[in-house]
């Protein structure tokens, strides 16, 4: 399990977090969903380690993450941050092994990865000619590479994912979640489109000012009350037979 | 590719290498650049050490050095000028020449890996000027600190290594402020960079301003070299003095590679993947600093090596540190010598300032990395 225990972070004149839980179980996607400045990308920060909380804990396995150092945190999760800025003419492949541990090469793992990112052909373009999309593709690739060298299954940490995708790469990444999660590891992924979240989440978690004000599966936390106070809109939520929850903005409007 | 393979094998291998991309045409390339590299290095030592005033042949130029080494040959019958002209004139320049070539580009890859940034030269923000003005600071007032406390006596072996560790302070302090003042969480501000570097460059100025005013005739002599650059003044125990802060650089920049490499893609990702960021900038900026203050501490204030020999390289054969590293070591050296070599042949028997050579040849390139990637290196 990874853990973020009673997360208070706090810059200068505002408390970002208050008060945060949150559990990425093995084998489970855990969406965090709220609106803009709700704390989201913050509370993924914390867990990463990326930031240290003022106050609470971060346990990876029953070890508090602030006494693990880098480099064997960097075993134990992977991270996909948002948009990354490449300093430095590198090629595709040669930002994928990055994910590769100290001394550690693998040509044939960095071309898996990129497959499976739809990425096959692309291993010796450089970098920078690359579209946001393909680009946030392959920063994809470069986490997956990291988690497949991870100690055990690991657990895959996502900072919107989908921003610059497409349609078809956004279920890529739905899809990729889900089979990281069959494959015994543990995801959390900060997710703006609450359809996208209903899709690949076993629970969602629900941030509104620094605080959790919903956990549970997505038909528990996308209701028209919840969605409805989240986001400061009036939604109506329908319910697909097979696949759970769905919203049409067009139903929905600014409260 | 083995000498001997027949054409047929060439296609092969190249069809090979084309259905199975997994042994990448870059790598090989990149690994041929840095054999390629290390034989100019050899080539600019060897240029070096036989061209002069006296034209020395390539062939006595080995014969001397397998001599001095205490290996025997038969070869050609060579005189005592030669022999000397060789071992005490040229061999401690171009040793000195290697040595400060290698340490300025190296430490200006790591310093733009550390940056994320092909502008950051120690030259050109600041660092070489901090260098210079410390060891200005210890020709000038270290004599007088003598003359003050003439019981105490330094031991000339302080003397000797006073003025590379003074360089070294003067250096670290200017790296380590700069990053203080450019970098907020995380991101490095180019402009903030550039803009401090004009600024350390001006209080450089004004404080060597300041130390001519007071100097002795003497220092002054001493006080014109390090504005200019020059490996003039090379001797042995220059060499050794100065040797030790390079080498701190060479064992501290190697290890560093991968960390370099994934801080291309910003802190925070390099933390992702492992690497402690604090760690890897404090030993960057310690070996930037030894580095950069040896080599100002030795030949005075050398501009541009540190920028274009990175720069070029990674246009060559890649981005990436492992082998970068080691081949700016190599091309730095080579640069330098044969800047060198112009400086001392070009207006024979007068010598030229080194420094107005390698500004002659990378001021225009600066210009021209300015005017290619106005967008990238700003935006």
């Amino acid at each position: 399990m990874y853990e973020a225990q009673d997360i208070d972070y706090a810059v200068p004149g505002r408390l970002l977090l208050d008060g945060a839980d949150l559990t990425v179980r093995p084998g489970r996607v855990t969406a965090l969903i709220g609106p803009n400045g709700a704390g989201k990308s913050t509370l993924l920060k914390v867990l990463t380690g990326e930031l240290r909380p003022k106050q609470g804990r971060v346990l990876v396995d029953g070890q508090d993450i602030a006494a693990l150092g880098p480099a064997r945190l960097a075993r134990r999760r992977a991270v996909l941050p948002q948009d990354v800025h490449v300093a430095f003419p590198f090629t595709v492949a040669e930002v994928v092994a990055i994910g590769l541990p100290q001394g550690e090469r693998a040509p044939h793992r960095i071309t898996g990865a990129l497959e499976k990112v739809d990425l096959a052909g692309f291993r010796d373009r450089p970098y920078a000619a690359l579209s946001g999309g393909e680009q946030q593709r392959v920063q994809i690739a470069r986490a997956l590479t990291q988690l497949a060298s991870c100690d055990g299954p690991g657990y895959l940490l996502l900072d919107e994912p989908t921003s610059s995708l497409d349609l078809s790469h956004q279920l890529m990444v739905v899809e990729l979640a889900r089979q990281v999660a069959r494959s015994g590891g543990g995801v959390a992924a900060v997710l703006h489109d609450l359809n996208l979240a209903a899709m690949i989440a076993d629970e969602v978690v629900a941030l509104k000012g620094g605080r959790i004000v919903a956990r549970g599966t997505p038909a528990e936390v996308l209701t028209d009350a919840l969605v409805g106070e989240l986001y400061a809109v009036t939604a109506r939520i329908g319910t697909a037979p097979q696949t759970g929850p769905f919203l049409l903005p067009q139903a929905m409007t600014r409260a | 590719m083995d000498a001997g393979y027949g054409d047929g094998a060439v296609i092969i291998e190249a069809v090979a290498v084309r259905a199975v991309p997994e042994r990448g045409a870059r790598e090989r390339r990149a690994r041929l650049g840095l054999a390629a590299c290390a034989a100019l290095a050899l080539a600019a030592a060897l240029a070096s050490l036989a061209i002069g005033p006296v034209t020395i042949p390539v062939e006595h130029v080995l014969a001397i050095l397998w001599r001095a080494m205490g290996g025997s040959v038969a070869g050609p019958e060579i005189g005592l000028r030669e022999s000397v002209v060789v071992l005490d004139i040229r061999l401690p320049r171009t040793l000195l020449g290697l040595m400060v070539g290698a340490a300025t580009a190296t430490a200006g890859a790591v310093m733009q890996g550390v940056f994320r940034n092909p502008l950051a030269d120690p030259g050109l923000i600041g660092v070489s000027s901090g260098a210079a003005l410390a060891a200005v600071l210890w020709i000038v007032l270290g004599a007088s600190l003598a003359a003050v406390l003439p019981g105490v006596g330094l031991p000339a072996f302080i003397g000797e290594f006073g003025l590379p560790a003074a360089a070294f302070a003067g250096a670290l302090l200017v790296t380590a402020v700069l990053h203080v003042v450019a970098t907020r969480e995380g991101r490095t501000s180019v402009a903030t960079l550039l803009f401090a570097g004009i600024a350390f460059g001006a209080m450089a100025g004004a404080g060597t301003g300041v130390l001519v005013f007071i100097a002795s005739d003497q220092q002054l002599r001493d006080l014109t070299f390090w504005s200019m650059g020059s490996l003039g003044g090379a001797t042995w125990a220059k060499l050794m003095a100065a040797s030790p802060f390079v080498l701190l650089l060479f064992v501290l920049a190697p290890p560093l590679a991968r960390a370099l490499d994934a801080l291309a893609l910003g802190e925070a990702a390099a933390f992702h993947v492992g690497v402690d960021v604090e760690r890897a900038k404090r030993l960057a900026i310690a070996g930037v600093a030894a580095g950069a203050g040896a080599a100002v501490a030795a030949a005075g204030v050398i501009g541009f090596v540190g920028l274009v020999v990175p720069h070029l390289l990674r246009l060559l054969i890649g981005p990436g540190h492992r082998l970068l590293l080691p081949a700016s070591a190599f091309a730095g050296g080579a640069l330098l010598l044969g800047a060198d070599l112009v400086a001392r042949t070009i207006a024979a028997p007068a010598e030229l300032p080194l420094g107005i050579v390698t500004a002659a040849i990378g001021a225009p390139f600066f210009l021209w990395l300015l005017l290619r990637r106005r967008a990238d290196l700003f935006g």
